[in-house]
């Protein structure tokens, strides 16, 4: 019987990222639904009801939420093709303690970066260089954070990276400039055919955040 | 087995986070040595073998560091793996299961606890208290449809979701008394009163559990210290 597969998503988040990334690494076949967030389905309230957010993976009618969770469920569940966590126990722990750091860190400080001026978001953008040169310190010389091949931290990472043009314009700072290994990680991945399909445009993303600013009123 | 030596733990008694992983070496019948942190000052040794979030608790294996509690339990679900019962369900959907409330424990019910004690004035301290009892219903829920009549979350033993909620239940004791509560009432959530009792009386918990009334003591020196509830 063939596998029905779900992702209910919505196209700037990076958390939905990851999972059309890791889907299409292991070459599964699915069906992409759009939810709009200001009038979420029904599905979607009734597969994720603990939460109401996207996204979620319903794979033959059955829900798994949270990004960091499907991914491993994708891991597990399709584990012949790309495997994207090492078979090594300590390597693996590694790889979810940064997938980790990242959900702790990342978000909360970028999205101050794009909503807050002056002290706010200097503050905010002095902290998320700090948390990029970290990720640099842990990258160091390998091409990618799994080593010679894309890796589950590398999947969990990459698709902030759709954001930065809108944190640079918004914050009026260059990442590059700060980071730049971090942004040579970037596009070593963009090379790579599912990351560039699975990635959107940066400036789809700045486009929508300034959508998004002037609809709750933040200038 | 592990070798004296082999595996050390940093930690804290009165932490929730380090009885995890106490846990889950408990239920493999792995040896260790515990390296108690003095509170309120932090050794060389966790600043070195956690420099980015120098926090406990730290699992040292032939002195490689594991950090944040749920990822060590797993390595050590996954280090040992014919050592006692498995922590992490085997099917795929199953473990998602497990890692999803896991998550919600730790970003959402967890927090709301200790919203109890930082609540100001009747009205905050009604709403913070609905929320977690809100949360318990859910866990209520869960529990019924996760263990399916048996005793665990995991089953016939202790698992991954028991450990990440059984965890905190020195904490709750210790809000039910200072609130003049009853959070794990048998009347709203019998799965999990009687869940909780038979989780605590369990071998691998007993010994590192601890007792209320010491952890209602530390919680009051912290209080009177930083003004406010232990950090998690």
């Amino acid at each position: 019987m063939a596998d029905e597969v779900i992702l209910l998503d919505f196209w700037p988040s990076m958390f939905g990222m990851r999972c059309r990334l890791a889907l299409a690494e292991k070459g599964v076949k699915y069906e992409y639904k759009e939810e709009d967030l200001k009038n979420k389905s029904d599905l979607l309230l009734r597969m994720n009801p603990v939460h109401k957010k996207i996204p979620v993976l319903v794979h033959n009618g059955k829900p798994v939420c949270e990004s960091l969770i499907i991914l491993q469920y994708i891991e597990e569940t399709w584990p012949d093709r790309c495997p994207l966590l090492p078979s090594d126990p300590y390597q693996r722990a590694q790889a979810r303690f940064w997938a980790d750091y990242i959900d702790k860190k990342f978000y909360g400080l970028g999205r101050k970066v794009w909503t807050t001026k002056g002290e706010e978001q200097e503050v905010a953008k002095k902290e998320l260089i700090e948390i990029m040169k970290v990720l640099e310190g842990e990258l160091g010389d390998k091409p990618f954070f799994g080593g010679e091949k894309l890796g589950f931290v590398d999947v969990a990472i990459v698709p902030f990276s759709t954001w930065f043009y809108a944190y640079e314009m918004c914050g009026n700072f260059s990442i590059e400039a700060e980071c730049p290994k971090l942004i040579a990680w970037t596009k070593r991945c963009l090379e790579i055919e599912t990351v560039s399909k699975s990635l959107v445009d940066p400036h789809k993303v700045y486009d929508f955040i300034l959508q998004l600013k002037k609809a709750l009123g933040i200038e | 087995m592990a070798k004296g030596g082999e595996v050390k733990l940093i930690g804290g008694w009165p932490s929730p986070f380090v009885m995890r992983p106490r846990i889950a070496l408990n239920l493999k019948g792995l040896e260790y040595e515990f390296l108690e942190e003095k509170f309120g000052a932090k050794s060389e040794l966790l600043l070195r073998s956690n420099p980015v979030h120098k926090k406990i608790p730290v699992l040292l294996h032939a002195d490689r560091p594991v950090c944040e509690s749920l990822v060590i339990v797993q390595y050590i679900d996954e280090a040992w793996p014919s050592s006692g019962p498995s922590i992490l369900p085997s099917d795929p959907y199953d473990r998602a299961t497990a890692r999803f409330w896991a998550a919600y424990i730790d970003e959402k019910w967890f927090p709301s606890m200790s919203g109890i004690a930082r609540a100001q004035g009747e009205e905050a301290k009604k709403a913070a208290i609905d929320l977690v009892v809100e949360g318990l219903s859910l866990l209520e829920d869960a529990f019924g449809k996760i263990s399916k009549g048996k005793p665990f979350f995991g089953g016939d033993t202790i698992g991954f979701l028991d450990i990440a909620l059984g965890c905190f239940l020195g904490w709750v004791r210790v809000t039910e008394r200072t609130q003049g509560l009853k959070l794990l009432d048998q009347a709203k959530v019998p799965g999990l009163a009687k869940w909780a009792e038979r989780f605590c009386a369990d071998s691998a918990v007993k010994g590192v559990m601890p007792e209320t009334e010491k952890l209602a003591e530390f919680a009051k020196l912290i209080m009177a210290k930083f003004g406010a509830p232990p950090p998690q």
